[in-house]
């Protein structure tokens, strides 16, 4: 028997270095491949700072103009790339502003390492100037998160950091370090986390399971995939292909599902949920196995639980067991990777086209067009509708284009419209819903893959909750192209207020800047389409534009996005007027 | 029965890290769910802490709530139980004026035949130490408040299961 020793082994040094806890920060990122992160100084995080000015040449530092946006910009980034965003704040203010988007990447499981400046560790406790516990204020918004007192600890903690953030199901991680550990001096040493002993990112696929599932899927009469981010986050977009294709199972999604396959895949049917699709909406209630891969059953997807796919047998492929009979009841549940899993049901199932039920699909599009999908790309009436304008950038883009949006009726229209040719392309604030992610999730996005067209949807509020962003594309010269969708009004809020609120628009009626003008002040091209005939040309011009271009597009003011599951109703009762 | 309210409780054997009780604790609060009682000491194995929380909550709740806190990185493992599933103890204090241990002769009784323990006696005072199940504690409690207590306080709850733990296996494996 050969015995390996580290003796063996004569090219092994000794790999420590005597250096800073804040110099030790930047190796740490240098050795996890950090090319960029997003941030914005202050007294607490300036010796950090002041090592990535030594290392400037090596790790490209966005600052941002409010931590938000350094949140918001590394959630675009990992989106698109599926690497680990990480933004980095001051202490006090710079961290509590960190934490809407800490929530966001929380609940659409998206891999983020947030470092924190914290005050000195003999201050901890007592209200010093920008001192804030944010350890506790992030614990229910974080995968995980630690504070740092000596530097010694650096290392081994942002190792896991990021081990904890990209593993498993992804999320955010939040690392607080006083600034005494950043100035004080330690041998470093860098090993790359390997494992965890209390936590077990992927948990162990029963066979039997994948068995059952293949049986349920196979005996089927009317089978419904319900895809959702598990497919993009497994990178199993090729496993799910082949096994939709191969059973023929009509597939809809969620929409953090979004473009995991084309849109124009023959057995993609649409998205689910609130303002999703009208036939995957009302066959969930008929079809007899429900096939959930890699989603949460969200409420916003299933309506009424009550009387949620009662009549289907309901097979659930997750990685996080939490999810299982969280929300809905499962008769098979799958745990596991989406990759490895899918690729071993494959073998398992039966070749089927399902025809005749693919037909009640068709029908029920058919439908739709007519009811709703005809009007908002092909309208009669005066005003411009937020379809024909994705309609347009469909068109120009080819489909190639990351679309990046907002919150609001414009999200909904993008993701109900945007023609997806390419994985991870629907990049918006899911579970959260948080306004104002757009403009700075479209700066990582387009940062982390600059080769891509990356398109920014946003409506006329959400725009100004995160509008001082235009600084970082101007000055990081950052060639996104931003798209304003003006309807003068708080648009999902003024529909509902319309709705369910007699008309009542209480505060959802805005009176806007001259966004054009604000857009130039930046040094960024801008113009505003106020009718039809110009929008062609106007979005021809955007996107020939070699840097950054803003497009204002005033739309009707009060159209409405159907069809709509109204709150508390059934995905079967989904209205279409 | 599952969407009955019930008493259960909860093992949770976890890593000895700052900031794990706020997560935990976090996971009931979020949901609107009360904590009846609450205990973390070491385990059996060195290293890894022990919680012990009791709380009143459906089944179906029970098992959404264990999910959540094995979910949380530094849990090792999370068990919930019946009572009748379990050996449990709690413990009580109630410090009480001295003279009426020599004034009131029934006092003497109901400490005999509570089996509780005297820890200190003074000139002001006298400390009475009691062990048990709850409905023990508070009959005692209840005995002695005609009296009058100057302090009662009572800890959580302590539990061991009859039945043997595959946590231990679990937890041989990382002392390899």
């Amino acid at each position: 028997m050969e015995v390996k020793t580290e003796q063996n082994n004569p090219k092994k040094t000794s790999t420590t270095e005597r250096i800073s806890g804040s110099e030790a920060i930047i190796k740490c990122l240098l050795a996890e491949g950090v090319d960029i992160l997003y941030g914005y100084p202050g007294g607490a995080i300036m010796p950090v700072y002041d090592e990535l000015y030594k290392y400037q040449d090596k790790i490209h530092h966005v600052l941002t103009r409010h931590e938000q946006g350094a949140t918001h910009s590394a959630q675009g980034y990992a989106r698109i790339s599926g690497k680990v965003g990480v933004c980095i704040a001051t202490s006090g203010p710079g961290a509590t502003n960190l934490v809407t988007g800490i929530a966001d990447a929380q609940i659409d499981s998206t891999p983020m390492v947030c470092i924190t400046g914290q005050v000195g560790s003999h201050l901890l406790g007592s209200d010093a100037f920008q001192e804030t516990d944010i350890v506790g204020i992030s614990t229910p918004v974080t995968k995980w998160n630690c504070q740092i007192t000596k530097a010694s600890q650096i290392p081994e903690m942002l190792a896991k950091a990021f081990y904890i953030a990209k593993s498993g199901r992804p999320g955010p991680v939040l690392v607080d370090i006083t600034k005494d550990a950043q100035f004080e001096e330690f041998d470093f040493e860098y090993k790359k986390c390997k494992g965890v002993r209390s936590y077990k990112p992927v948990p162990d696929t029963d066979e039997n399971s994948l068995k059952a599932a293949a049986e349920l899927i196979n005996n089927a009469k009317q089978p419904l995939i319900v895809w959702g981010q598990g497919v993009i986050l497994g990178k199993a977009e090729e496993e799910f292909k082949a096994v939709i294709e191969k059973a023929g199972i009509p597939s809809a999604w969620t929409i953090l599902g979004a473009s995991a396959i084309p849109t124009a895949h023959p057995l993609n049917v649409g998205m689910v949920g609130m303002h999703g699709n009208y036939a995957p909406n009302v066959l969930t209630n008929q079809c007899d196995v429900l096939i959930a891969i890699g989603m949460r059953f969200d409420d916003r997807v299933t309506g009424n639980l009550e009387s949620y796919a009662k009549q289907a047998k309901v097979i659930h492929f997750d990685i996080d067991p939490a999810e299982i009979d969280k929300n809905v009841k499962t008769d098979v549940a799958v745990l596991g990777d989406s990759k490895v899993s899918l690729k071993n049901l494959l073998p398992l199932l039966n070749l089927n086209s399902h025809k005749e039920w693919h037909k009640k699909f068709k029908d029920l599009y058919k439908i739709e067009y007519e009811k709703v999908i005809k009007n908002d790309l092909h309208p009669t009436k005066e005003g411009i509708t937020m379809a024909e304008v994705l309609k347009e950038i469909n068109i120009q883009t080819k489909g190639d284009a990351a679309i990046v949006s907002d919150v609001g009726q414009h999200q909904m229209i993008a993701c109900r419209y945007a023609e997806f040719n390419k994985s991870k392309s629907n990049i918006t604030s899911g579970g959260l819903g948080t306004m104002g992610f757009a403009l700075p999730a479209a700066i990582g996005a387009k940062m982390a893959a600059p080769d891509r067209e990356v398109v920014m949807i946003a409506g006329d509020g959400g725009y100004q909750m995160t509008i001082q962003e235009l600084g970082t594309i101007f000055q990081q010269k950052v060639p996104v192209k931003i798209v304003v969708l003006n309807n003068e009004f708080l648009g999902m809020v003024r529909q509902w207020q319309q709705l369910f609120f007699d008309k009542r628009y209480a505060s959802t009626e805005m009176t806007n800047p001259d966004f054009v003008a604000i857009a130039k002040g930046y040094h960024i091209e801008a113009q505003k389409v106020t009718e039809r005939k110009d929008l062609k040309a106007a979005v021809k011009e955007m996107i020939d534009c070699e840097g950054p271009y803003f497009l204002e597009v005033r739309v009707e003011k009060e159209g409405n996005v159907f069809p709509m599951i109204p709150t508390g109703a059934s995905v079967s009762d989904i209205r279409l007027e | 029965m599952e969407n009955e309210n019930r008493q259960f409780t909860v093992s949770i054997y976890t890593e000895n890290n700052i900031g794990l009780l706020n997560r935990i604790s976090a996971i009931f609060q979020r949901r609107h769910m009360n904590i009846e009682s609450l205990n973390t000491s070491p385990s059996e194995i060195e290293g890894v802490s022990r919680f012990t929380i009791v709380v009143n909550i459906t089944e179906a709740q029970m098992k959404k709530i264990q999910g959540q806190i094995e979910k949380q990185v530094e849990v090792i493992k999370a068990y919930y139980h019946t009572e009748d599933e379990i050996i449990y103890q709690e413990s009580c204090l109630f410090k009480i004026k001295s003279e009426l241990l020599f004034d009131e002769r029934q006092i003497q009784n109901i400490i005999r035949e509570s089996n509780a323990r005297i820890v200190t006696v003074n000139k002001e005072f006298f400390v009475l130490e009691k062990s048990g199940r709850k409905e023990e504690i508070d009959l005692l409690y209840r005995e002695l408040n005609i009296f009058g207590i100057m302090q009662f306080t009572r800890s959580g709850r302590v539990a061991v299961t009859k039945d043997k733990m595959k946590i231990s296996t679990l937890l041989e494996a990382f002392q390899d």
